[in-house]
């Protein structure tokens, strides 16, 4: 088996894990950079997927099934958004033209995202995997995981033999993984859209984590949405992390992201501005359906998350306003 | 058409009848299962307040061109000023002569205490929202408080038919839609979840500019509105919701007041497909009274577009009064729900039948406009 991306929180855990699994040979883990915790009983391989020595490590390795979760959700320090669309898009392809030429791949497995329905006011409540976003994503993580699929859908035109699941996942949260979204519930005040509280959903990274390794042993073909039951309202989330909201006019929060992000505390890119002002659901019926199911609900992979890193809230958060209350009644 | 002769135009407030009675008697007064524990007992003050001084409702008609939902004084100073939004009773109560004030002050610390309670779990996120934001704490502690008065004092809405409703499962509310704005929908929630029996919430389907305008959008999804498109309509009907649609859309609603009480082309019949889908009874609901409280007179295009609106009203007072223009005026109302269509009897593949559907679209729309013809004979003037 071959695992992409294993520098990062997701790819490393599931190539270890893939090593534990008993009837699991040989898993190997390639990345531009050395894992920072190891992989396990897994073999680390410097490659960048972008290049054609993929092909190579793909046809000496004997892999059998690819599981490519190097699809970045934020530009890496060093590089940017061109770096980082780069690795996503022609880092898929070049992967995906690898796997065509080894007859040996038999099976595929992708992690997108839910960002690809995009998020609109004409939007569904809840998306099905069935549905076409009423806006397409137009910038950054979602362009690139709706061009991702578009050549997953190709490849799997080409190679009808190869089971190919595509795991659109809500935002993962949860203890150690860190994202853009946790990012953003860690900062001391948390910036939201003036006149909107938008409905989000979170997926925890151990259900993650189950979902992609069932995928694979199962195996779980086709295109499903991965999610936590419920949703939360943005600032029901805030306030349960104990944080402070501080609701901007769209165009004074556009100013601000602009501003921060060269300081690296938060990227909100126009991507995330418009999903934090209309939301997004989706339902999660199919997964269940073929009998995968989250252990952790949308509310309580945030409060998960929420009670390992959001435990000191700088500044002004709910807080004393709670003990001031108490203190009344 | 002769509808617009029967409609007695507005010529100023008539002496305030005692219609109260007509209203439907109090039922069995009990709060939203899950309601803030001390809303019954201010409810029924209210209530009582008003039954029990019919001398009150001598109000001069000057003072009624006060918002009722706009307290004249605050008698309760509270700390918190988001909830409870009506201390109106405290002050009925205390005009009625204040006979045991202990009462009075019990009443006082019940609200002060819910009001509390409420902060508290607002500011610790601690209440659920369901998949289509719906937040029932704050529909039931800030949102129905806020349009009870308008409700009960100003529009005085009467309701007929409430046994048309059922007390479970799911049912398709389909509605005439007018008035400028949409309070025909609010108000048709507030006469569900406070006077039907079952106090049966109305989930309402609206357009997506609801969902674009902030602060609007926000509230509508935590009253329990989405979007009406066919998969959230359907999914609403699937989980047993009372479901409530306007299929006239900005048509009816923005509607000249030339044209009043004439019903528009009913959307393209996707209420009646999507209640085919889920087998669902579509209930008809004729609403007397929106159409004269925003009269429009004319139509601003280019503040429409300027501002990106549908349509942009000039009515005799908006916006020439600025914000008093907005107040609406004080329209006797009447909701009748009808009979039941039922649509479970078709066979599976009904939905898909157009002619099926724009037949039965026609039978809804038929029956609300006959039955606006009836009530508008029934009303005796369009204040009283």
């Amino acid at each position: 088996m071959l695992v992409t991306g294993v520098a990062r929180f997701l790819g490393g855990r599931l190539a270890r894990r893939l090593a534990d699994t008993p009837g699991v040979d040989r898993v190997v883990g390639v990345d531009v950079v050395a894992p920072p915790d190891g992989i396990g009983g897994a073999e680390f391989v410097r490659a960048d997927i972008r290049n054609p020595v993929i092909a190579r490590v793909i046809d000496d390795a004997r892999v059998d099934a690819v599981v490519h979760l190097s699809v970045l959700s934020a530009p890496p320090s060093a590089g940017g958004r061109s770096l980082m669309k780069e690795v996503n898009v022609i880092g898929t392809m070049q992967l995906l033209a690898a796997c065509q030429q080894a007859p040996r791949v038999t099976q595929l497995v992708v992690k997108s995202s839910t960002t690809v329905y995009g998020a609109s006011a004409k939007d569904p409540a809840l998306f099905t995997e069935d549905m076409e976003p009423l806006a397409l994503p137009r910038s950054g993580y979602a362009k690139d995981s709706v061009e991702v699929e578009g050549y997953v859908r190709g490849f799997a035109r080409r190679r009808p033999d190869v089971a190919v699941s595509v795991l659109r996942c809500a935002n993962v949260v949860g203890p150690r993984i860190h994202t853009p979204t946790t990012a953003y519930f860690e900062l001391p005040v948390v910036p939201t859209v003036l006149g909107f509280d938008p409905r989000l959903q979170f997926a925890h990274e151990d259900d993650v984590l189950d979902v992609l390794t069932d995928a694979l042993l199962r195996p779980l073909v086709g295109t499903y949405n991965v999610a936590g039951d419920g949703v939360l309202s943005l600032s029901q989330a805030a306030h349960r992390a104990g944080r402070a909201t501080l609701p901007l006019p769209e165009p004074v929060l556009a100013a601000v992201a602009g501003l921060v992000r060269g300081t690296g505390l938060v990227d909100l890119t126009s991507e995330h501005r418009r999903y934090l002002t209309y939301g997004r659901g989706v339902d999660t019926a199919a997964l269940a359906d073929a009998g995968f199911s989250c252990r952790y609900t949308t509310a309580g992979a945030f409060a998960d998350f929420a009670a390992a890193r959001c435990g000191a809230a700088i500044g002004p958060g709910p807080a004393p306003l709670l003990r001031l209350l108490e203190a009344l009644r | 058409m002769s509808d617009a002769e029967v409609i007695p135009l507005p010529d100023g407030p008539r002496r305030p009848t005692p219609r109260r009675a007509a209203r439907p008697a109090a039922p069995g007064e009990t709060a939203p299962a899950d309601g803030p524990v001390g809303d019954p007992p201010r409810r029924r003050a209210t209530r009582a307040g008003a039954g029990a001084a019919p001398a009150a409702p001598t109000r001069a008609p000057r003072a009624r061109k006060r918002p009722a939902d706009e307290p004249p004084t605050e008698p309760a100073p509270e700390p918190a000023p988001q909830p409870a939004p009506q201390p109106a009773p405290a002050g009925e109560a205390t005009e009625g002569g204040g006979p045991d004030l202990a009462a009075l002050v019990a009443g006082v610390e019940a609200v002060v205490e819910d009001a509390l309670a409420f902060l508290h779990r607002r500011v610790g996120g601690d209440y659920e929202v369901d998949d289509f934001g719906f937040d029932p704490d704050f529909t039931d502690s800030v949102l129905l408080p806020a349009l009870r008065p308008l409700y009960r004092h100003w529009f005085r809405v009467e309701v007929r038919g409430l046994d048309n409703v059922p007390d479970t499962g799911a049912a398709l509310v389909v509605a005439n839609h007018s008035g400028t704005v949409a309070l025909d929908a609010l108000m048709t929630q507030v006469a569900l979840a406070d006077d039907h029996p079952a106090h049966r919430r109305l989930r309402l389907l609206g357009a997506s500019l609801v969902f674009s305008s902030p602060g609007i959008g926000e509230l509508a999804r935590r009253a329990g509105a989405t979007l009406a498109c066919a998969p959230d309509a359907e999914r609403l009907l699937g989980s047993g919701e009372l479901v409530g649609v306007w299929p006239e859309g900005y048509k009816g609603v923005g509607k000249p007041f030339s044209e009043r009480y004439k019903l528009q082309r009913f959307g393209r019949g996707g209420f009646v497909t999507a209640a085919l889908r889920a087998g669902v009874p579509i209930i008809p609901c004729s609403i007397v009274g929106a159409e004269e409280i925003y009269p429009i007179l004319g139509y601003s295009k280019l503040a429409a577009r300027l501002l990106g609106l549908p349509y942009f009203p000039l009515t005799p007072t908006f916006p020439w009064l600025g914000p008093l223009g907005m107040v609406p005026l004080p329209s006797k109302w009447i909701i009748e729900f009808g009979t039941p269509v039922p649509t479970d009897a078709y066979p599976p593949g009904a939905a898909d039948d157009p002619m099926l559907v724009f037949n039965l679209t026609d039978q809804v729309r038929e029956t609300i406009q006959s039955t606006l013809y009836q009530l508008l004979l029934d009303r005796r003037g369009v204040f009283s």
